[in-house]
């Protein structure tokens, strides 16, 4: 009787653990049937001189979108580290709890904001009422929305993590706030900070929602006008050139895939690297 | 003593004063975003009125013809703006995303808080995080590579020969682009989110009430089916709901698989469906080409009507998580 009942609780007991690692297993199987798949598709349908052609017509190369797509995150990034860093470091440093806990909350909410949504902001106020038309700035603003979230909340985390004593260390010397944080306080945060804006460069690279409405697409490099001149960027020729009936058109978008995926990854593992190198499993010593 | 000089002090006020203009740069953003499709959506509001979310006739009326005016507005004629069918498609894809993601992410959420440790979880953590990183537009080619045609030739047919009593199961299994491609390839973008909240709940939950489990001689699985996860209830919900939001606003990669349907509402599981996210980006070029711009206000409208329900599920799903978050913070103590 007792010896049943114990069974029976072993039994489901193995049963729930293997429904988790079943669904450990699909989620893994999952990735890598994606990353395989794609990465088959591109590498059948890339080729280097792709990296230096521009697009024309429904081939061509990518040249001109990887271009584009550097520039778009370039003017997000220079908008959104430093929005994103000195939000972060009132939130962290100067607010009280109370007002810190809002500024997160905002930041959260904003993050939660569709992206097409964001896009057709920018559609409705940069591209149609301020008239910039289709162009790198209103397409780098919308970028801007996407990322300022994330690095707001990366770099506010990690001064949070600079011990107390350490401020205090800092004023004790006489120093003002600003000095205690710019001489001090951001040294030990500063790998914190980096990886959030490296990975908020991950973000931007592979958004495509925020940039249909704002950015547009065109075959010609991008050029160093900021408004009224339309930016080709990577995920649109993926989006884009899918839909054409022509197999050099889905190739450009496999190869286009491809290369959005090899650089996000790139970035990501990069970046996930230097976590284990600092963090507790690299380095047993410290 | 040496005292701080006036110019130092200076520059500290000003630092102060433009970490706090940057600090509420988030909340300019919102206001600006809101105002803006608020103030562009109020002509469609005149002309359709409660229609916009009660009819399911999208159609931009003629572009060529004469302008007819209705409450105060101008329209091309035979103009009407009904957003039921994507908000039925929007609501109907991201539940059957959550009927999928929710198992496996909270199993597997089990399984990265509480059976794997050291160099192997830090491994699976950072698979989870990168399935999160991946481009939606390459989710979206991998619907299409993979997906659709799986769905089509395989899972389709299997799903209506077993379950195809059940309503909406069966029927015709169509292309592969519809309604449950589109659930399954949301449920892979918000898989990771709810696992990450969910595993760090997980963690949360303190030692000493699973120790407590296990000194009472309950098995691992029971501690964490008894004990866990009730702990964490509402924190879950909050996580799950803000996968919810994120699959409801969620765009390309829905774009790509859902079969773009318009003007009709889906009939079974198969059936070609679109979301308001997915349909706002595909009007680019023919919103463009309304002269009155009413089509403009009418996305701007579905860019307000998905605004507002992505913020409610994400204000809920906030307030969930932090107050779970708190309350066990105070409990677990300064580790917390």
């Amino acid at each position: 009787m007792i010896t049943a009942r114990r069974r029976r609780r072993k039994v489901s007991g193995f049963i729930g653990w293997g429904f988790a690692w079943l669904a450990s297993a699909l989620v893994i199987f999952a990735l890598f049937d994606l990353i395989v798949s794609v990465v088959w598709h591109g590498v059948r349908a890339f080729h280097w001189s792709m990296l230096v052609q521009p697009t024309h017509g429904t081939a061509g190369g990518l040249s001109n979108a990887i271009l584009g797509t550097f520039e778009l995150v370039i003017i997000a990034i220079v908008f959104a580290a430093p929005l994103g860093i000195l939000g972060g470091v009132f939130t962290s440093e100067f607010a009280g709890s109370r007002t810190a806990g809002i500024v997160r909350f905002l930041a959260e909410v904003l993050s939660g904001v569709p992206s097409i949504v964001i896009g057709y902001f920018g559609y409705l106020l940069m591209v149609l009422h301020w008239h910039w038309g289709f162009s790198a700035l209103a397409g780098g603003i919308a970028l801007t929305i996407m990322m300022l979230p994330y690095i707001l909340r990366t770099t506010e985390t990690s001064l949070r993590q600079v011990p107390h004593a350490q401020r205090e260390a800092a004023w004790a010397l006489g120093m003002t706030r600003f000095q205690a944080i710019s001489r001090a306080i951001w040294r030990p945060a500063a790998g914190g900070i980096a990886t959030g804006i490296l990975l908020a460069i991950a973000i931007g690279l592979g958004e495509t929602a925020p940039l249909l409405y704002t950015a547009g697409w065109s075959t010609n490099y991008p050029s160093l006008h900021l408004t009224h001149d339309q930016v080709p960027y990577l995920t649109y020729v993926v989006w884009s050139y899918l839909d054409q009936p022509y197999q050099d058109a889905r190739n450009l978008a496999y190869a286009a895939a491809f290369v959005l995926l090899v650089i996000i990854l790139l970035i990501q593992l990069g970046v996930r690297a230097l976590v284990w190198k600092t963090s507790g499993y690299g380095r047993r010593d410290h | 003593m040496r005292r701080v000089s006036s110019a130092s002090k200076a520059a500290d006020r000003v630092f102060k004063v433009a970490t706090g203009i940057c600090a509420s740069s988030p909340v300019l953003f919102l206001l600006a975003i809101g105002i803006i499709v608020i103030v562009q959506s109020i002509p469609t509001i005149h002309y359709m009125g409660w229609h916009f979310i009660s009819t399911i006739q999208w159609n931009m009326g003629s572009l060529y013809g004469s302008m007819i005016h209705k409450n105060g507005v101008s329209v091309p004629s035979g103009a009407s703006y009904g957003a039921l069918v994507f908000i039925v498609g929007t609501v109907a894809s991201s539940v059957l995303a959550l009927i999928i993601a929710i198992p496996v992410s909270i199993l597997t959420a089990m399984i990265l808080a509480y059976r794997v440790r050291g160099p192997i979880g830090f491994v699976l953590s950072i698979l989870v995080e990168i399935l999160a990183g991946i481009p939606s537009v390459v989710v979206g080619l991998w619907g299409i590579l993979v997906l659709a045609p799986w769905v089509s030739h395989q899972f389709g047919p299997f799903l209506r020969s077993v379950f195809g009593f059940i309503p909406f199961l069966g029927g015709s299994t169509g292309s592969g682009y519809g309604l449950l491609t589109s659930g399954i390839v949301l449920a892979m973008m918000i898989v990771p989110i709810i696992t990450a909240t969910a595993r760090d709940l997980f963690r949360q939950v303190p030692l000493l009430a699973r120790e407590g489990g296990l000194g009472l001689g309950m098995t691992t699985w029971e501690t964490v089916r008894y004990i866990c996860l009730p702990f964490i209830k509402d924190g879950l919900v909050g996580a799950i709901a803000l996968g919810w939001g994120r699959a409801m606003g969620e765009t390309m990669a829905v774009l790509m698989v859902s079969g773009n349907a318009i003007n009709i509402l889906p009939h079974n599981i198969y059936s070609p469906i679109s979301t308001m996210a997915a349909f706002i980006a595909n009007q680019l070029d023919s919103a463009q080409t309304d002269a009155t711009g009413m089509a403009v206000h009418a996305l701007s409208e579905m860019a307000l009507v998905l605004l507002v329900i992505t913020l409610f599920t994400n204000l809920l799903a906030r307030f969930l998580v932090n107050r779970t978050t708190r309350r066990r913070s105070v409990k677990a103590g300064a580790n917390g």
